[in-house]
């Protein structure tokens, strides 16, 4: 605190940890205190509230325990959230060690830009456009079509398929960048020892590159789980009939049912798993909180 | 055991710059060879083209009688120390050690064992399952001898490994890195830019410069006869007078320099109207109050004096300003020359030699 007075005075330091501060709490903390309050009170009209109706208790935690869908559906996003973590994980390794290792370093930052500019078109945009691509009388089929690869059309949009397709575009830069950053840091001698020593090139990755990169990949990893678990605008415009996501029923209850006490009991159901599911990711690959925030 | 390295006529172009240039040596098996030069002299590039790391744009690399072309680092008999030493930070000592077994595919007993009789070998027992991170300067560079001895290669290569280390250690090391080299019997291929550590350690030394090989030979023919001014003047020091050949016969030039004619042995390559620079070195430079008429001999003034213990640097300026060296041994009966006297600096003639700059390309 002290360096920061030092460096930017009292009136702009105050001025920016203040508004900091402010941002947190109010558009963080407090929502989150509120709406933490709300699931466990029941939903009650107006002239209710305040009422002897309106006691604390588990209510709306029981409405899902109490819902088989739900439960199913739940399940389903995290299978789902983490195939397509798994998925970005195999795709953005491989590209990661190339931009960092193997490509001439003057051509890493065309390749970026060009991996980055997909992500200046909104979320929902991206996402509508793969509606079209998949669509039945789309131009995927349609390619695959004239190139005779396939002879009959495919429903693309049927089950999870699109929300797969649909997510894994949408956030798989947030896998490949902090993977790059952790190869990026290793030293290239490392590798090039372990080729001298007879090594060949999977064992050079599973012992030294991957050991190395772990934080890298397991931030990767959770930031994509997490993106992916609450994300709402891909699995509603890229849905089937049969592709609910649990942030739908979220979303559900909070504004087709309008109410918010339900819904808030599931949104931090989906908080606890994500929670419980870092905790693992980060015990099974043996890194501490402290690497992935680095 | 080991086996022999043969470059033959190696070239490799990065792009339009020729780091190696048509580099010509066969380093024979059990010898423990120097490449020395200053950086950016090709000399790392030699050892990436040795260990496999690269193939040469033109030429063959052969170790064993053995074309090596195509066969990539982890199938050559070689083992690489790199000057950072490169050790992996999250393995134990023992397993970086043991790494280049596990990668055969050695059940892990024999793997410990194997790692542990290493540590003996280089003197670190009890470190087997310490972190890297744990050991000393000098202790990594043993455990980097170590993995490296594991794999049991025919050809060592070491990439200026000492380099790191403060001058004690680096002493002692030379000294241990040497007697390893002997224990072992393996072929040792090292690399340098210190003059100092490649004469010590080496059979053979070869002096690089721009990617040529400017000479091959002995610590002693290195030093006693370079072949061109380059390694004369990398390898020790010298005094340095430019001019022209006026006549040789017998392998004795007149030298016709603008501080007078001098008389001197001559270096390959060397006629009659090479422009030339004659070499002596400050061993072999002497001062004496009075001008010889039988060696050749030039009227200086003493300029500074080093005193280094078992000898002296006098620094004298003749008469075109130019400065030389004079080192004479420590004698503690005789008084040094006094600053600002005026004295002759005399040399031999089988002391002075002229050599040509440097080689361009070797043959």
């Amino acid at each position: 605190m002290g360096e920061l007075f030092r460096r930017y005075g009292y009136g702009l330091s105050i001025t920016m940890v203040g508004l900091t501060a402010f941002w947190l709490l109010m558009l963080v903390v407090i929502p989150n205190l509120v709406l933490f309050e709300f699931s466990f009170k029941p939903y009650l009209p107006v002239v209710d509230l305040g009422g002897p109706k309106d006691v604390y208790s588990l209510k709306n935690y029981e409405t899902f325990l109490n819902s088989p869908i739900h439960i199913t559906i739940f399940w389903k996003t995290v299978l789902y959230s983490s195939l397509v973590t798994l998925t970005c994980l195999v795709l953005s390794y491989p590209l990661a060690y190339f931009l960092s290792k193997v490509c001439r370093p003057a051509n890493a930052p065309t390749i970026f830009l060009l991996l980055l500019i997909p992500l200046w078109v909104s979320e929902i945009l991206r996402s509508f456009a793969w509606f079209i691509i998949l669509a039945f009388q789309g131009p995927l089929n349609a390619l695959l079509l004239g190139l005779h690869v396939i002879h009959d059309p495919i429903r693309w949009l049927s089950g999870f398929n699109g929300v797969i397709i649909g997510l894994i575009y949408s956030y798989v830069l947030f896998m490949l960048f902090p993977i790059y950053n952790a190869i990026s840091s290793l030293d290239t001698n490392q590798v090039e020892a372990a080729q001298d020593l007879g090594s060949s090139m999977w064992r050079t990755h599973w012992r030294v590159v991957i050991p190395h990169s772990k934080p890298g990949i397991a931030s990767g990893c959770v930031m994509v789980f997490m993106l992916c678990a609450g994300s709402v605008i891909v699995p509603s415009t890229l849905a089937s009939t049969n592709s609910r996501w649990f942030t739908e029923i979220i979303q559900q209850w909070m504004f087709e049912g309008l109410d918010w006490n339900t819904g808030a009991a599931y949104a931090f159901l989906l908080l606890v798993l994500c929670i419980l599911f870092v905790s693992i990711v980060m015990r099974v690959l043996n890194v501490r909180l402290v690497d992935i925030a680095k | 055991m080991s086996e022999d390295v043969e470059l033959s006529h190696v070239n490799m172009d990065f792009g339009k710059f020729r780091a190696v240039n048509n580099v010509n040596v066969t380093i024979k098996a059990g010898e423990f060879f120097s490449f020395l030069g200053p950086s950016g002299c090709g000399k790392t590039t030699i050892l990436r083209l040795i260990s496999g790391f690269m193939d040469p744009t033109g030429g063959a690399v052969k170790i064993g009688g053995k074309d090596m072309i195509g066969i990539g680092p982890n199938m050559r008999p070689t083992a690489l120390i790199f000057q950072n030493l490169a050790l992996f930070p999250l393995m134990p000592v023992w397993e970086n050690i043991a790494f280049g077994l596990e990668v055969r595919g050695v059940d892990k007993a024999t793997r410990r064992a194997k790692a542990e009789e290493l540590l003996k070998l280089v003197d670190l027992h009890d470190s087997a399952d310490k972190k890297v991170s744990q050991l000393s300067g000098g202790q990594k560079q043993r455990v980097a001898i170590a993995r490296a001895l594991a794999v049991e290669p025919k050809v060592m290569l070491l990439d200026e490994p000492l380099s790191a280390l403060d001058l004690k250690l680096r002493q002692h090391m030379r000294a241990e890195l040497r007697a390893i080299q002997k224990r072992t019997g393996v072929t040792f291929i090292y690399i340098t830019h210190d003059q100092g550590e490649a004469l010590a350690m080496s059979d053979r030394v070869g002096v690089m410069s721009q990617g040529v090989l400017q000479q091959v030979g002995t610590p002693m023919e290195i030093y006693n006869n370079p072949a061109n001014g380059f390694v004369a003047s990398f390898v020790g020091e010298n005094n340095v007078f430019e001019g022209t050949v006026k006549s040789l016969s017998n392998g004795v030039a007149t030298f016709a320099t603008s501080s007078g004619n001098f008389t001197s042995k001559v270096g390959p390559g060397v006629v009659k109207g090479t422009q030339a620079k004659i070499y002596v070195r400050p061993e072999h430079s002497f001062l004496q109050a009075k001008a010889s008429t039988k060696t050749n001999s030039i009227p200086v003034d003493v300029a500074e004096m080093a005193f280094e213990g078992n000898f002296v640097n006098i620094f004298v300026k003749d008469a075109k300003g130019a400065t030389h060296m004079v080192q004479a041994q420590n004698d503690p009966n005789a008084s040094p020359p006094v600053r600002g006297s005026k004295q002759h600096m005399v040399f031999d003639t089988e002391d002075a030699v002229v050599l040509v700059d440097a080689a361009t390309a070797s043959h």
